[in-house]
């Protein structure tokens, strides 16, 4: 069992990190000067039942060492206020933006793993190529380019022929199963293609340094040597190796991913996550901002981990 | 990626050492040369702008959305002002952003790795549980509340960039500060009787240079994007003009159902020329800098050099 400690130890550390996190936003929302605005009894038109519940269950009239006991209890049973904009628990906001966000930004992500993985191998394999060129000067341009702007243009050039905003169409009520489920798909079509767009550039760049770093290695050289047919040299033998990295390259760019979501969901009005943050921004409704923010922090930090985890359990040469 | 051994990447011995010698070396490349001429063509632009900006900035002095024409080359905003005035002196605001944010995410990211490196014990624990939090926690979502709590302003934006960028800076020249502390001319400086301060200054700071260089220019590109999304959600001054609230301005008043794509066009394709320059050259500082690291995975969003850092058995 010797892979125990560095489990524990990679546990242990993102535990941390959350609770890191949940100090930091207790600190950042009640304590630091200029934050008591977002007292979060506060809700606007609540009936004073709500605010007196509110104020007696985070002891918003205890001292702050008390009030910090409170928040942390409340937190770990998921209590996390009540959302200015709506009175609706922000724990349920939260469930309803994450189920929202989830299928748009893991499809868009998958999508550019695979476009990155076939272009970067493909560069990489006929390197200083035609393909090498454009596949690596294609990716760098893609680079470069805000989310945002990527999002705008490609709302511009679809406008009319594709849904541009929302998950669904608010019109089409009462249609059968399979015509939601294509309404549904066809409205994801232009966030998703904006999210790979911003992502898949990272992976060709990354999949193909990988893959001729490995094809750089003395066992290549071996297995040439031997006879192995450059397509099984590259099957068999460089790509299995070269795509250890995708996992690190994964938990990577979390926080492009996160970045592109927020700036996607903005655009195309996707009522996921990232615009729930935007809008609580927009309205200065704190108990969601709060909530958004730890929601997200340890969604990223869960990833993290698992890849971590994976990564260790992949690669056996790392070791605690 | 098979290198599992990011300190001993750095012990090897670098014939040319200082920051002009690779510098030198960096723009033999081509690629350095073009990324060197974009990054100089922006700031001289920035510099003048004042002076070739054909209309002012803050008036009206055409119709609403007009199409791009021979009196307005870029065409007209949502209310009546010139584009190709706005573009010019946005990019002034959003250089000196992402320039000052990078001094404070550099300056921050150099004296925690030399301090974490060079002293190491529990000053570099705790200094690096600190970085490692921060790598962890996803940065625009800290962006935006910790500039939502504090209200919307430029100042605002560049303190928040700066202080939440500085943490592969850190790691970096943590892993390389590491390796040079154990090298035999530190020693016997040490033994001559240098002090730290001395040592740091000397010895230690003209060997980390370049790298810091090189990361300077990267992590300039990482701040303009960040700019740009600040600013695109709402967080940036409203009244400042930079390439963010130009792209804000025109996505909020309905430039993309108009049509009009000349008051978004330019100032996207500003940011994109800006940061491939800068991401040209500083790839070719780096690449001169150690030959080791041609096959690289830089990110310019995310800037880590090496994405093992961290994870190998330098993580403590």
């Amino acid at each position: 069992m010797r892979s125990a400690p560095y489990v524990w130890k990679r546990v242990g550390f993102a535990l941390l990190t959350v609770y890191v996190s949940l100090t930091f936003n207790f600190l950042l929302f009640r304590v630091l000067p200029g934050s008591p605005v977002s007292r979060i009894s506060r809700v606007p038109n609540a009936s004073s039942e709500l605010k007196d519940a509110l104020i007696a269950q985070f002891g918003l009239d205890k001292s702050l060492g008390e009030q910090y006991l409170l928040y942390l209890q409340q937190t770990l049973h998921g209590n996390l206020g009540i959302s200015y904009a709506n009175r609706q628990p922000v724990i349920d906001n939260l469930v309803v933006a994450f189920s929202n966000t989830i299928p748009m930004v893991m499809t868009g992500t998958v999508l550019a793993l695979v476009i990155g993985i076939v272009l970067g191998v493909a560069s990489a394999v006929r390197r200083g190529g035609y393909i090498d060129h454009l596949g690596t000067n294609i990716a760098v341009l893609f680079y470069a380019f805000p989310t945002q702007f990527l999002g705008m243009m490609i709302l511009i050039f679809f406008a009319g022929t594709l849904p541009s905003a929302g998950m669904s169409d608010p019109f089409a009520i009462g249609g059968s199963g399979w015509e939601n489920l294509v309404d549904r798909i066809r409205h994801m079509i232009l966030p998703v293609l904006t999210l790979v767009l911003t992502l898949f550039a990272e992976n060709v760049l990354i999949v193909r340094s990988a893959m001729l770093e490995t094809l750089g290695e003395d066992y290549i050289l071996t297995a040439r040597a031997k006879g192995v047919s450059r397509r099984r040299l590259i099957r068999a033998h460089a790509l299995p190796n070269a795509l250890l990295p995708i996992v690190t390259l994964v938990a990577m760019s979390l926080g492009t991913i996160v970045t592109g979501a927020i700036l996607i969901e903005v655009i195309f009005s996707w009522p996921g996550i990232g615009r729930t943050l935007y809008m609580a921004v927009l309205k200065r409704d704190y108990p969601m901002l709060q909530g958004g923010f730890l929601a997200i922090t340890i969604v990223v930090i869960a990833f993290n981990l698992v890849a971590d985890l994976i990564y260790f359990k992949l690669d056996p040469r790392i070791t605690s | 990626m098979t290198d599992e051994r990011p300190q001993t990447a750095y012990a090897e011995p670098i014939a040319n050492v200082g920051v002009s010698a690779v510098l030198r070396q960096a723009i033999r490349h081509r690629s350095a040369l073009i990324g060197a001429a974009i990054v100089a063509f922006f700031v001289l632009l920035a510099l003048i702008s004042p002076l070739i900006e054909p209309y002012p900035t803050r008036e009206t002095t055409c119709a609403v959305f007009e199409p791009p024409s021979p009196q307005h080359w870029l065409g007209c905003d949502d209310g009546g002002v010139d584009v190709l005035s706005l573009v010019l002196r946005g990019g002034r605001i959003s250089m000196i952003v992402g320039a000052v944010a990078t001094m404070i995410a550099i300056g921050i990211g150099a004296t925690v790795g030399v301090l974490s490196g060079y002293f190491g014990g529990w000053l570099d624990i705790v200094l690096m549980r600190i970085t490692d939090y921060f790598l962890v926690v996803p940065q625009i979502v800290l962006m935006i509340v910790i500039a939502a709590v504090w209200g919307p302003s430029l100042s605002h934006v560049i303190v928040v960039i700066g202080i939440l960028m500085w943490t592969s800076t850190a790691r970096l020249v943590r892993s390389q500060v590491k390796s040079l502390r154990e090298r035999i001319f530190i020693k016997r400086a040490e033994s001559l009787g240098a002090s730290h301060f001395r040592i740091i200054l000397h010895h230690i700071l003209p060997q980390v240079g370049p790298l810091l260089v090189a990361n300077t220019v990267l992590a300039i590109t990482v701040a303009i994007f960040n700019e740009t999304a600040l600013a695109f959600l709402g967080l940036s001054d409203p009244t400042a003009i930079t390439w963010g609230t130009i792209m804000e301005h025109a996505f909020d008043r309905a430039a993309v159902s108009s049509g009009a794509w000349w008051a978004i066009v330019p100032a996207g394709v500003s940011v994109a020329i800006l940061v491939m320059g800068f991401y040209m050259l500083g790839k070719s500082i780096e690449d001169a800098l150690n030959p080791r690291l041609e096959v690289s995975y830089l990110s310019i969003h995310g800037w880590k050099m090496r994405p093992l850092a961290g994870r190998g058995p330098d993580a403590t």
